[in-house]
């Protein structure tokens, strides 16, 4: 099933409509406001957007650098630094770990990269339990591994009533409908597993390359459980995620969180530098890292590189007219909105994804949004004439577009075309004011009426005004 | 100041009046305006569609029948933007053109930034009254700043009352061949956009962009609602442009 279908699927799935709607609120007043108070306190937030695209691009400019830079210092702490070439090295490496540490349950905080990788289906093969605690990424797992269709909230299209059931029937206690209720219900089904797991696996915000530490942003507090309790720490994070200092962390965060959830600042930003210390009470006794390109450095290399400045917040979803319409499923992969538009054909191959790069009006709200100033609609547009130049496009709209283009540099034809355009619509309006059927652009009025021309082109107008 | 008309292809196809009231305005401003008769469409379709050759070909046609006026002015913030920032990146490669786009690109003006901030002209022939809701087009918004000028415009005429609708800045679901390509989700993002419309209470819908505006009317007919869309020419230049 390609995008557009699953784009109409989601259109009809009343459910999916109504949870849109509200979330759409939340993200987008939020964020306003936080960037509203941030100005009332004299801040400047086109000002830190600016810092922070030209942190993100002094950073990608020398990548290995810092990324060496980060191994080093994140060595010198006892971490090991593991470097994966895509999503199967990623997971081959931390089954490895896994069997060396005899684990036999991993408790996860949310990762992207983990759901590119497929991690999960990796670690159940490999006879380990995968523990999801993100209480997003929680209610997927136990809904049958259900994608998630956000990147930072990841169960946005569920309502609180379907959470209710899928708990009721999962937990198989009394079906409860308070969220704090609920939200309790599942923090004792997830305590158990805090406790027993072996392992835990985290992703990573920013990597910190002065310090070798791993930055994490949440707001539950899970990820606190999974890096903290487990005798072995896993980070698996995009090799484009690390940053020179802490100073650079404080910027980006002040950016990502606004941009995100509309926070100053989120429940809990922790700061992980190596394993437990002598005489600590808490941490890992061995941390790991595992740093995966799956198709960064050819990203890098390309013209699409702008991308990469990318720090996961959301907002350029948050604000589409699309994603707003249809939700992150649609999509089809694990990024969804104008940034999964541009990722997803870049990582996945342009020719399995023809329809993302068009599946946006080019209207640059995500544009405008971004907290790393993206051009997102420039890269689309970019998408869009790659597929030109591969040809894959289909042939009609091919044709279509050099037909346009060549009646187009051609005014007596065009006058002559358009006459008759003016004359064929009028005469399918029937006199009236609307054309319901528009056999030429069926996908348009099946949704909406086609307006009818006025009556005669404008050219024909001026020429005989001129006249007389 | 002489100034060249660009009608864009859809008002010389669906909408002539708003080329002409267009006109009627800038004449009010004290304009000499000029409408070259060979000109077709600015190459948007092809430059959104990845077409970069048919938009090149399109862009240099409009270079060479534009270039020699003092201004040039479209009743549309997507085609005065196509001209004026899109055309130069599309001849990077090719100085002489390069050249040529950049020296147009200044000079073009979507029509109620020209009048306010270039002719700066408080002559506007229009009888219309009635409460109106103003559609901010995406890439007049976002890539030209055209958000105060209508609104001064249409301030200045003493029948109107500009009533806001919630969420005046979000697309209307039209972005060209997309409403096309993906008919269910255009429709559906236009819709609410035509909520939004409804919920205003104004008596019309007015804006600056015809796509625009042809999608908003589309989903409003659908939708049994006679509540008139107007192009904001249409407005300011009063009935003097609907005679036409």
């Amino acid at each position: 099933m390609h995008f557009k279908a699953r784009a109409v699927a989601q259109l009809a799935d009343a459910g999916v409509q109504s949870n849109l709607k509200k979330a759409k609120g939340k993200f987008v007043d939020k964020r306003r406001d936080a960037i509203a108070e941030f100005l009332a306190q004299g801040g400047d937030f086109e000002a830190l957007r600016e810092a922070g695209m030209e942190l993100r691009n002094r950073v990608l400019a020398d990548l290995d650098l810092w990324l060496e830079k980060f191994e080093v210092n994140a060595t010198a702490r006892g971490a090991k630094v593991l470097w994966a070439r895509d999503g199967a090295e990623a997971c081959r490496l931390i089954v490895d770990i896994a069997k060396r540490h005899g684990v036999k349950k991993a408790t996860k905080s949310k990762s992207m990269l983990s759901e590119e990788a497929g991690l999960n289906q990796a670690l159940e093969a490999a006879g380990i339990q995968p523990v999801e605690t993100d209480l997003g990424e929680y209610i997927l797992q136990i809904n049958d591994n259900e994608p998630p269709s956000h990147i930072i909230a990841p169960v946005v299209h569920k309502s609180k009533e379907e959470i209710a059931d899928l708990f009721a029937r999962v937990h198989k206690k009394p079906r409860l409908t308070d969220i704090g209720e609920m939200t309790r219900e599942a923090r004792e089904v997830l305590r158990s597993h805090f406790l027993s797991a072996d392992m835990g696996i985290s992703g990573g915000n920013f990597l910190v390359a002065e310090t070798g530490s791993v930055a994490l942003v949440t707001n539950e507090g899970n990820g606190r459980m999974v890096t903290t309790v487990p005798k072995v720490h896993v980070v698996i994070t995009g090799i484009e995620k690390v940053i020179p200092t802490l100073e650079d962390l404080s910027l980006l965060l002040r950016l990502l969180i606004r941009s995100a959830t509309g926070q100053p600042i989120s429940n809990y930003v922790s700061l992980l530098t190596g394993m437990k210390g002598e005489g600590d009470l808490d941490g890992p006794e061995n941390m790991y890292f595992v740093l995966v390109d799956n198709g960064r450095s050819d990203l890098l290399a390309s013209e699409f590189n702008d991308m990469l400045r990318c720090i996961r917040c959301g907002a350029c979803m948050n604000h589409c007219p699309v994603y707003q319409t249809i939700g992150g499923h649609a999509y089809g992969w694990v990024y969804p909105g104008p940034m999964g538009s541009v990722l997803t054909p870049l990582y996945m191959g342009m020719e399995n994804a023809l329809d993302l790069p068009h599946a946006a009006t080019l209207c640059n709200q995500c544009g405008v949004v971004c907290p790393v100033k993206i051009p997102l609609p420039d890269l689309l547009r970019t998408l869009r004439e790659k597929q030109v130049e591969k040809k894959l496009r289909p042939l009609s709209e091919r044709l279509a577009l050099k037909a346009w283009a060549w009646v187009a540099t051609r005014p007596a034809l065009y006058a002559l075309g358009t006459k008759f355009a003016v004359r064929y619509l009028n005469w399918l309006a029937g006199g009236g004011k609307s054309i319901a059927v528009l056999g030429a652009a069926p996908e348009w009025t099946a949704g909406r009426d086609f307006p009818a021309p006025q009556g005669r082109t404008f050219r024909e107008m001026y020429a005989r005004r001129k006249r007389s | 100041m002489r100034v060249a008309l660009f009608v864009t292809c859809l008002v010389d196809l669906m909408r002539p009046r708003i080329g002409f009231a267009a006109i009627r305005l800038l004449e009010a401003a004290g304009c000499e305006v000029a409408v070259p008769e060979s000109q077709t469409c600015c190459g948007q379709p092809g430059f959104n569609s990845g077409d970069r050759a048919a938009a090149m070909m399109l862009a240099k046609k409009v270079i060479a029948e534009f270039e020699a006026y003092e201004y040039v002015v479209a009743p549309s913030g997507s085609c005065a933007d196509q001209i004026r920032n899109e055309y130069p990146g599309l001849f990077v490669a090719d100085p002489e053109w390069h050249g040529r786009a950049v020296a147009l690109a200044s000079r073009v003006f979507e029509l109620t930034d020209f009048l306010v901030n270039v002719a700066k002209s408080d002559a506007l022939p229009s009888d219309f009254s009635g409460t109106i809701t103003y559609h901010d087009s995406c890439t007049g918004l976002r890539s030209l700043g055209i958000k105060s000028q209508p609104r001064a415009l249409l301030a200045k005429l003493r029948g109107v009352t500009l009533k806001e609708m919630d969420g005046a800045e979000e697309c209307c679901g039209f972005g060209g061949t997309f409403s096309v390509k993906f008919g269910a989700v255009s429709a559906a993002i236009a819709e609410r956009k035509c909520d939004c419309i409804r919920t205003s209470g104004a008596d019309a819908i007015v804006g600056g962009d015809l796509g625009c505006l042809l999608n908003i009317e589309g989903k409003l007919r659908r939708m049994g609602d006679e509540t008139p869309v107007l192009h904001v020419a249409e407005v300011l230049a009063g009935e003097g442009g609907k005679q036409q």
